[in-house]
């Protein structure tokens, strides 16, 4: 059967572009790249990164942004779900926030800064009535030297992330039977939920923290629209010099990756300490005897940050699509005087390649995932043995080692291959961010499906080719073409991959977004954007009609 | 082992080295055996090994024949073990008369053909021209007889209940083991009957084996 194939070659095209990636960078970092005349080891690339001006400030930059942000992220997460899970109000939040999740992170960096610059909505909001302002002030709000908006942009786009991780996990610690258990001794929500769930559930979760630290630590697009510039974080710095036209400035680039491999280790290290401690001290509060029955300032903190993330994403997606169609808009007025389409009329022309090689990248990406999900889990159906722990830690990989660490080996990789540039290498690219989250999405409502249908069209007579092609696709159509919509949001979105491995030769709508970034043209600039954020909303929608229609007759299929 | 009928030689089941079931027994064409035990028994297990579609975690010993041929060596698909369970299990996806054509033998040809058996095995347990309707907007006891009529359309060798009366309400329930009970007979199919409602064994009027006690 075909279904063996899966597993191997999961482990192949996930782990081995990570692999691969990572001797790319090991090697030029010190000095060995035949192809560029390095032909021996040498510390030199060594030496050259360190001399680089605000190389620390730009490392702890890093760090601390993705300790701030997995600490901030966490904490809001848990805070939404001890306090508010079952409660009417918990279900309208989640749909609130669980579209956020397919919002590209350059779009939504886009949108904040749009809404806290000193010329953005805020201010505008805010002036002249209360400030006093009739120019934009001279404050740097965006870019600010401590990455504040750098850190807030990461942190409104994890948080639909890490929510939507816990959720999935939340049915397997029996959460409403320990909350009334925890509550018939008299303990307060958010307390009862911190020594009764808690610990399990965080094992759950574990895995997807450390992909918010890797990936805060190690970020490009939402550094380059909100971050820092003087110096910028490392993953910037790393990119400029892998682009640099002196091919010499590789080994740089590689000495810095691998640099940002250390970072990354390091944002992980000083985590699993305070992972350590936050359970020791859990326990000895749980083995105290206090109840902390008065957590409701704690809950209703927890709900503000989480309506407060859905409504600045949300606020600047509107905004961007105000920007894209406004004429005249002088600060401080809150609207525009005239609308126009005129960014839409001079972008188009010159949107046909980037949104043909998105599309192509992100249909080509999402397939190969969907059919290599699909062969992994018709595997585990034969062998009966669902996937394990390593099969998890596989999925996470390429979200764990951060990706401008190994991004770069493997353009480095491709070149000493000789494999130009194309298509196909930015596919492959894809596919190792794509594949985590599609199977992630599908592997829940595969597992789920009731086998007995599949023991009576066995007694029917039916062999296992038609019983998976007639009976379990048809009926899982619907989550199978939500888990391609969540992978092509993920392709849609990748901005680092398709930098380095398109070697800027093959431009999607993001990495052309965020190209415009420096610029400030901002009607532009909301015209990108809105394309990358309407291109998941597209998918998302498919994803609903195909089924609707198809199944438009048939009422237990609109149920799931 | 060549008697018409179903054949269960020396089977055993275990699970965890712990023994949960040894049965040898021959059923006829059109009778009942009842097998009742309380839950954890094993005797959903049997189903199961006889279907084959056994868990791997459990460990089963024996074999099983029916009408001389032997069931323990072929994939589920090859044995022809008609099954119901406890839900009607419908295809959500199918119309009604997709469900029964999607259980009809392949040798049976012609879309003509194909349509008129399945009216004909719809009129047959009470539900002509139905075809047509989504099986969710059905009553359960109409679920219940289209999936009695969707087993009987492939031509089973034999007929395996996984008490498939205990979500039916009670007059409802009387009467679909009548229904079924008699279409086993005029098939001439063995059945073998797993339950814990005494109600099911009286009234399959077959013989009663009780395990895991």
């Amino acid at each position: 059967m075909i279904a063996r194939l899966g597993p191997p070659l999961a482990v192949l095209l996930l782990a081995g572009p990570v692999l691969c990636g990572l001797v790319g960078t090991v090697l030029p970092a010190f000095g060995y790249l035949p192809a560029l005349g390095g032909t021996r080891f040498t510390l030199a690339p060594m030496r050259d990164l360190l001399a680089e001006p605000g190389l620390i400030r730009s490392a702890l930059t890093s760090l601390a942004v993705a300790l701030v942000t997995a600490a901030a992220v966490l904490m809001v997460v848990v805070l939404f779900v001890a306090g508010w899970s079952g409660t009417r109000i918990f279900g309208r939040i989640l749909h609130l926030v669980s579209p956020l999740l397919s919002v590209p992170h350059a779009a939504a960096a886009f949108g904040l800064a749009f809404l806290i610059a000193p010329s953005g909505m805020i201010a505008r909001l805010l002036s002249p009535w209360l400030t006093g302002w009739q120019r934009p002030p001279d404050l740097l709000i965006v870019n600010d030297p401590l990455a504040l908006s750098m850190t807030a942009g990461l942190i409104v786009k994890e948080i639909p992330f890490l929510l939507l991780i816990t959720l999935a996990a939340l049915p397997q610690v029996k959460l409403a039977e320990t909350r009334a258990l925890a509550a018939s001794l008299g303990y307060g929500r958010i307390a009862g939920f911190l020594f009764g769930v808690w610990p399990r559930l965080y094992r759950q979760i574990r895995l997807a923290v450390f992909a918010v630290i890797a990936f805060s630590s190690s970020v490009v697009d939402v550094a380059q629209i909100l971050g820092p510039t003087l110096p910028p974080p490392l993953a910037v710095r790393i990119v400029g010099w892998a682009n640099d036209p002196d091919l010499a400035r590789h080994f740089l680039a590689a000495a810095g990756a691998l640099l940002q491999l250390g970072v990354t280790a390091l944002a992980l290290i000083v985590w699993l300490f305070f992972e350590g401690l936050a359970g020791v001290v859990t326990r000895r509060l749980g083995q105290s005897g206090r109840r902390w029955r008065g957590d409701a300032v704690l809950r209703r903190s927890g709900l503000a940050a989480m309506v407060a993330t859905a409504a600045a994403v949300g606020a600047g997606l509107a905004l961007l699509s105000i920007w894209s169609v406004a004429g005249l808009w002088q600060f401080p007025e809150t609207l525009p005087h005239s609308f126009t389409a005129s960014a839409w009329i001079r972008t188009i022309p010159q949107i046909a390649r980037p949104l043909g090689i998105t599309l192509a990248c992100g249909l080509l990406s999402t397939l190969l995932a969907i059919a290599v999900t699909l062969l992994c889990l018709t595997r585990e159906l034969q062998t009966g043995r669902p996937a394990g722990r390593w099969a998890l830690t596989l999925l996470y990989l390429p979200l764990i080692v951060p990706e401008a660490a190994f991004l770069f080996g493997l353009q480095i990789f491709f070149l000493a291959a000789r494999a130009e540039p194309g298509l196909p290498n930015l596919v492959l690219a894809h596919f190792v961010f794509v594949m985590p989250y599609v199977f992630l999405a599908l592997s829940g409502p595969w597992r789920a499906f009731d086998r007995r249908h599949e023991a009576i069209a066995a007694g029917l007579g039916k062999s296992r080719r038609t019983i998976l092609f007639s009976i379990r696709l048809p009926m899982l159509l619907g989550p199978i073409l939500t888990a391609a919509a969540v992978g092509f949001a993920v392709s849609v979105g990748q901005y680092l991959a398709t930098v380095m491995i398109g070697a800027g030769r093959l431009p999607t709508i993001t990495t052309e977004a965020v190209a415009l970034a420096a610029g400030g043209n901002r009607r532009v600039i909301g015209v990108y954007a809105l394309l990358q954020m309407l291109l998941p909303a597209v998918g998302f929608a498919v994803a609903i009609i195909v089924p609707a229609l198809l199944f438009r007759r048939r009422r237990a299929m609109r149920a799931g | 082992m060549t008697e018409k009928g179903l054949t269960l030689d020396h089977v055993s089941i275990a699970i965890g080295g712990r023994t949960l079931l040894e049965i040898t027994h021959h059923v006829r064409p059109g009778e009942v055996l009842t097998v009742m035990g309380p839950s954890g028994s094993g005797k959903s297990a049997l189903l199961a090994f006889i279907g084959g579609f056994l868990d791997p975690a459990f460990a089963a010993k024996g074999r099983v024949f029916v009408s001389g041929i032997e069931l323990t060596d072929l994939a589920a698909e090859e044995r022809h073990a008609g099954i119901l369970f406890q839900d009607p299990l419908l295809f959500p996806h199918m119309s009604v008369a997709g469900n029964l054509a999607f259980a009809l033998p392949e040798a049976v040809r012609g879309r003509a053909a194909r349509r008129r058996l399945a009216e004909e095995a719809l009129a047959d347990v009470g539900l002509a021209r139905l075809g047509a309707r989504d099986p969710d907007t059905l009553s359960g006891g109409q679920k219940a007889r289209v999936a009695l009529a969707r087993v009987l359309l492939s031509a089973p060798r034999a007929l395996l209940l996984d008490e498939p009366f205990s979500k039916l309400d009670a007059d409802l329930r009387q009467q679909m083991r009548e229904l079924i009970f008699s279409k086993a007979l005029k098939s001439a199919l063995p059945v073998v009957l797993v339950t814990h409602d005494e109600a099911d064994a009286r009234s399959a009027g077959g013989p009663l084996l009780r395990i895991g006690e």
